[in-house]
């Protein structure tokens, strides 16, 4: 026991300079002072706090959208194009379907009528980027390199080079599949699907995700129906049951038969 | 596949929630998954581990809760389950259908491993 404090003296204890003050039954009042060198820490009921780190298990639950971040982006997106009276149009089909002849066509159709501007996606290349050149419209190609689709981010970052002052209509040209790109939002005004009559009158109803999100599908190298067991009623009847009421243009970029209706249908877009 | 870039997202999102939770682990994932979502459940599984590797869920369990589609007529309201994308009202024949569940990508719950510091006065 630390005589002057009372405290244990077993304990490390300090005390520079303690001002007592106590009273004495004769009366007289005092105070003084006394010092000594032993540290001291306090015991447990000295009325300190201390601090435990335990690991607890908790649950929250919390409703997030897995893709919240692209389709943030996405909203970022459409906002951005709204504001500068940017009409965006995300062309989705298999490889082959004949989106960049399309577009080639497409392209020189509206040269003179609307300023347009391309962003188009492949795993690999600028193949499409190049032939898009040089009919008017800003182009620039990403290469996704192992992604099957576009993301918001992707588009996002490349808009103010390819959205110049006075462009209108902005095609996004997907990556050639019809499942992976109908999931994400790029922040377009809607989603256009492409069907070329050589894959079948089957395909809306085998991929759903795709055709029933596009309110517009353009069926491309109508030319080659002479050569084909293709059915028009089928096709258009698989196509209405994804998407009732939807549009359907029929095309061919090689022959020019139905480009001047989805010419006509775009320019009316803006 | 893009079932890669869907867990992707997912660990992005879930470290977040993490982070904000103070988690030092995140021990199980909770999805909501619809069978309109255009999502693989067993290719998400298979994913999921190569997304989480070196994040804070690396050990955690990915529970996947299906929810079946329901469609709603747009004109006489009635609502129904939908086997797939149909589009016409068995009720009133309506060609007028709106998907209302079966496209749900949500995370719905975490389970979460926390410190937590209990300050005791004594």
């Amino acid at each position: 026991m630390c005589k002057e404090c009372g405290c244990g003296e077993d304990t490390p204890h300090e005390h520079v300079h303690h001002t007592h003050g106590h009273n004495h039954s004769d009366g007289n009042d005092h105070g003084h002072e006394h010092e000594h060198e032993q540290d001291h820490g306090h015991s447990y009921n000295d009325g300190h706090s201390h601090q435990h780190v335990a690991t607890a298990v908790r649950t929250v639950d919390v409703r997030q959208k897995i893709l919240a971040r692209n389709d943030e982006q996405a909203e970022m997106n459409r906002a951005w194009l709204k504001e500068r009276g940017v009409v965006a149009l995300n062309l989705i089909s298999s490889p082959g379907t004949g989106k960049t002849l399309l577009l080639e066509r497409t392209l020189e159709g509206l040269r003179g009528r609307v300023v347009c501007a391309v962003i188009t996606g492949d795993q690999r290349t600028d193949n499409d980027a190049r032939r898009l050149q040089g009919k008017g419209a800003e182009v620039r190609q990403i290469e996704t390199v192992n992604a099957c689709h576009l993301d918001a981010g992707q588009v996002g970052r490349l808009l103010p080079e390819v959205v110049k002052d006075g462009v209108r209509l902005l095609f996004i040209e997907n990556v050639g599949n019809l499942v992976c790109p109908s999931a994400f939002d790029l922040g377009e005004n809607f989603k256009v699907a492409l069907l070329s009559v050589t894959e079948g009158e089957d395909k809306p109803v085998k991929y759903p995700s795709l055709f029933s999100s596009a309110p517009v599908t353009v069926l491309t190298k109508m030319d080659l129906v002479p050569h084909l067991d293709w059915d028009a009623t089928t096709c258009r009847a698989n196509l209405r049951q994804m998407r009732p009421g939807g549009f359907i243009f029929e095309t061919s970029a090689r022959n020019g038969s139905g480009m001047e209706v989805w010419l006509d249908y775009l320019s009316k877009l803006v | 596949m893009h079932e890669l870039s869907i867990a992707e997202a997912l660990i992005s999102e879930v470290e977040t929630l993490a982070e904000c939770e103070r988690a030092v682990a995140v021990r199980r994932v909770v999805l909501m998954l619809g069978d309109l979502s255009g999502v693989d459940p067993e290719a998400l599984r298979t994913a999921f581990p190569v997304a989480a590797e070196g994040s804070r869920a690396a050990e955690a369990e990915l529970v996947i809760e299906k929810v079946s589609a329901r469609v709603r007529c747009s004109v006489c309201g009635h609502t129904e389950p939908a086997d797939d994308y149909a589009v016409i009202c068995s009720l009133c024949g309506a060609v007028a259908v709106e998907i209302t569940e079966g496209r749900e990508l949500l995370i719905k719950s975490l389970e979460l491993s926390v410190e937590e510091r209990q300050v005791e006065n004594v």
